[in-house]
């Protein structure tokens, strides 16, 4: 008796995209079909004439949406699968929840599977919660006396009771959601696959979600998370896998994972952007000039400013670090009013130094606003520049802090002050 | 946990445990002809009088332009209302499911793409659906044959046989141009014509007893001609009077066209997400 809940072997799926790809035509008339066979008739008979090779349908392409992934899921674990869009997560899912069969490789699923791949799945308009709650379950597998030994529960766990009897389409979209997770919260597979279904609700309600999750884990059973949402990924999941272009690039822990996913993105010192056409103040340009890590992190930035008009406002410089949580805010003018800067109309550099406390190892972004404070966002740098802090081991220590721990992204100094009286026993 | 219960996915596994699946979802096959019969007349003024108000109307423009103007013979003593009434059930049951088995994938088409389950039981609980229209436009049946005082024969008892080979014959087709329709949408303005032009071709404002002799057999190679004639045969009893090597016929059809119909789908249910 093995506790593996999930082993995928060698899994890929591939799609055939292209013009004459059958599979990747949606919708497909049939006139269509005929002119194509008529086409490629043709072009075989050519072929078979000239004594060359047939090729079948030579403006198809081949792409392998997964690629040769391995993996293995224990019973009571809860794995993390990250990557960029496109980098085969949803794919992997459709495949582990049986809605599409993979192209090659095997699946071993030991037991039955709930797959949440959207939340609300089948709830109709019309049908009133309680009936919608049935037809949900039903939907996700679940027996009607399995619903009804958790009616009340369920009820309770989305809050909804006094609207039980009203059509679904009269409800508020959070109550919509909460009764739609609350289904889901209550199925009894022993795996359950969630794709970033976090993201909808409050957060009170999605604490409570993830509170969920952790039961179902707790219970022994597997679950497997897919989400772009990093910090949630890093609290709740031990194990995380990162997929890149359909293969599998990193399996360990979570912060290692994290790590190799923030790794992927690109390293840049500068951006450009194009004026505004109001003609309000744009930052143009938003570079870092020189980064130094001591005892504390210096970084020199270099700001473009265009403007056709004056303007006094506040500069603001955020920082975040790998998964976007942010760090901290630097500005001129956000918290003294009487301190703003005054952007004129033409084109200026403006160069400023942030004073940073000692970074963990890792990346981090910065991005720039000029706000008028506390009233509204003149303009901002949608993306952000992304910088590596690699400090030296202070003199008195031989490690530094890496971010992957999960720590925070201070290190703070200490300094025993004195100690109290030892007392040996 | 059972070791039993270990489910392996490989390309062209399914086939497998389809049938074992089909099994284990039943409850949802219920779950979803509840949900359509349900919904199926909400907000409507008039409500379930739709099921009831369709057939009575075709029925009455039939006995007017079949059995006054055209003068077309009954079967036996039976009134002509009751013999279009008796082939009109049937074929209102049979169009109804395949426009309803048809449409089923593509108006389901968030379940397919989100969630596992045998793709057969969506067009089959559509039929489903269309079965219980049928049971509501029978009281229909039961209010005429009071009305002309007709008393059915001993053979009124076969009836629920006769409705289980309507049911096959509806599905056959029905699962076939489902499957048809999600590759290809042409089939979404083929399925509506069929079924306006079946309704002329199927001997549903006449009886087919006044198809000459020799073209009978080729009439029954469409299955609801058998039907439509077991039904005549079993509801108006007396006179009534069934061909046999047709109707044989037709049933040998509805046989194939089911076959047909379970085959396509299955051959085409692996690709549906993809290409939904």
């Amino acid at each position: 008796m093995s506790d593996i809940a999930i082993r995928v072997e060698n899994l890929s799926k591939s799609y055939r995209i292209g013009r004459n790809a059958e599979k990747a035509e949606r919708y497909t008339a049939l006139r269509d079909v005929i002119s194509r066979n008529a086409r490629n008739l043709l072009r075989t008979t050519r072929d078979v004439l000239s004594g060359q090779a047939i090729v079948q349908g030579d403006e198809v392409e081949e792409f392998w949406a997964l690629k040769g992934v391995n993996f293995e899921v224990r019973q009571g674990e809860v794995l993390g699968v990250i990557g960029r869009n496109g980098s085969g997560k949803s794919t992997l899912l459709k495949i582990l929840s049986r809605i599409t069969e993979p192209t090659m490789g095997r699946v071993e699923l030991n037991g039955r599977v709930a797959s949440l791949l959207e939340v609300g799945t089948g709830f109709h308009p019309e049908l009133s919660g309680r009936e919608n709650i049935y037809l949900n379950g039903a939907i996700l597998g679940m027996a009607r006396r399995e619903v009804d030994r958790q009616f009340d529960e369920i009820v309770a766990f989305a809050g909804v009771e006094k609207f039980l009897d009203t059509p679904v389409k009269r409800y508020s979209s959070g109550m919509y959601v909460r009764l739609a997770f609350a289904v889901a919260a209550h199925l009894e597979q022993e795996i359950l696959i969630v794709d970033e279904v976090l993201a909808v609700g409050d957060a009170q309600f999605q604490q409570k979600c993830l509170g969920a999750m952790g039961r179902v884990a707790r219970q022994g059973r597997a679950v497997i998370l897919v989400s772009h949402n990093l910090p949630v990924v890093q609290a709740f999941c031990e194990r995380c896998l990162l997929l890149d272009a359909g293969r599998l690039s990193h399996d360990g822990h979570s912060p290692g994972a994290i790590a190799a996913y923030a790794n992927t993105q690109a390293k840049r010192s500068y951006l450009q952007r194009l004026p505004k056409s109001d003609g309000g103040p744009t930052i143009t340009r938003l570079e870092i000039r020189h980064l130094k890590i001591r005892d504390v992190t210096e970084i020199l930035v270099a700001v473009t400013v265009l403007s056709n008009i004056s303007l006094i406002g506040a500069l603001e410089l955020k920082v975040s670090d790998a998964v976007g949580t942010p760090i901290g805010i630097a500005s001129v003018g956000l918290l003294n009013p009487s301190a703003l800067y005054c952007f004129h109309p033409g084109m200026e550099v403006i160069v400023c130094t942030l004073t940073l406390p000692r970074l963990a190892r890792g990346l981090y972004s910065l991005m720039a606003q000029i706000t008028l404070p506390l009233v509204r966002i003149v303009d901002a740098t949608d993306e952000s520049l992304v910088f590596d802090a690699d400090p030296e081991p202070r003199e008195n220590a031989t490690r530094v802090l890496e971010a992957s721990w999960g720590c925070g992204p201070l290190e703070i100094p200490l300094k025993i002050e004195r100690s109290l009286d030892y007392i040996p026993s | 946990m059972s070791s039993s219960n270990i489910l392996i996915i490989e390309p062209g596994l399914a086939e497998k445990h389809y049938w074992r699946d089909l099994w284990r979802y039943r409850e949802l096959f219920y779950v979803l002809a509840w949900r359509d019969v349900a919904v199926r007349y909400k907000q409507t003024v008039i409500g379930v009088l739709w099921a009831l108000l369709q057939p009575v109307l075709t029925m009455a423009v039939f006995v007017v332009v079949f059995g006054k103007l055209a003068k077309l013979p009954t079967e036996g003593d039976a009134p002509y209302p009751l013999l279009v009434y008796a082939g009109m059930l049937p074929w209102q049951f049979f169009a109804t499911a395949l426009s309803g088995a048809s449409g089923s994938l593509i108006g389901n088409a968030n379940l397919i793409s989100k969630v596992y389950f045998p793709r057969l039981i969506v067009p089959t609980s559509a039929v489903v659906v269309a079965f219980v229209d049928f049971l509501i436009s029978f009281v229909i049946l039961l209010v005429l044959m009071a009305w002309y005082h007709f008393l059915p024969s001993i053979r009124i008892l076969l009836l629920p046989g006769f409705v289980v080979l309507a049911f096959l014959a509806s599905l056959g087709p029905g699962l076939w141009l489902t499957a048809l329709n999600v590759k290809y949408r042409d089939f979404r303005y083929i399925i509506p014509f069929v079924v306006q032009f079946g309704l002329y071709l199927s001997p549903v404002g006449f009886s087919s007893s006044i198809i000459p002799e020799k073209w009978r057999f080729c009439y029954s190679l469409n299955p609801m001609v058998g039907v439509i004639d077991g039904f005549r045969w079993v509801i108006l009893g007396g006179e009534s009077r069934i061909y046999l090597p047709g109707f044989a016929l037709s049933c040998g059809v509805v046989v194939l066209f089911l076959w047909v119909g379970v085959y396509q789908f299955r051959k085409m249910e692996k690709s549906f997400a993809d290409l939904l």
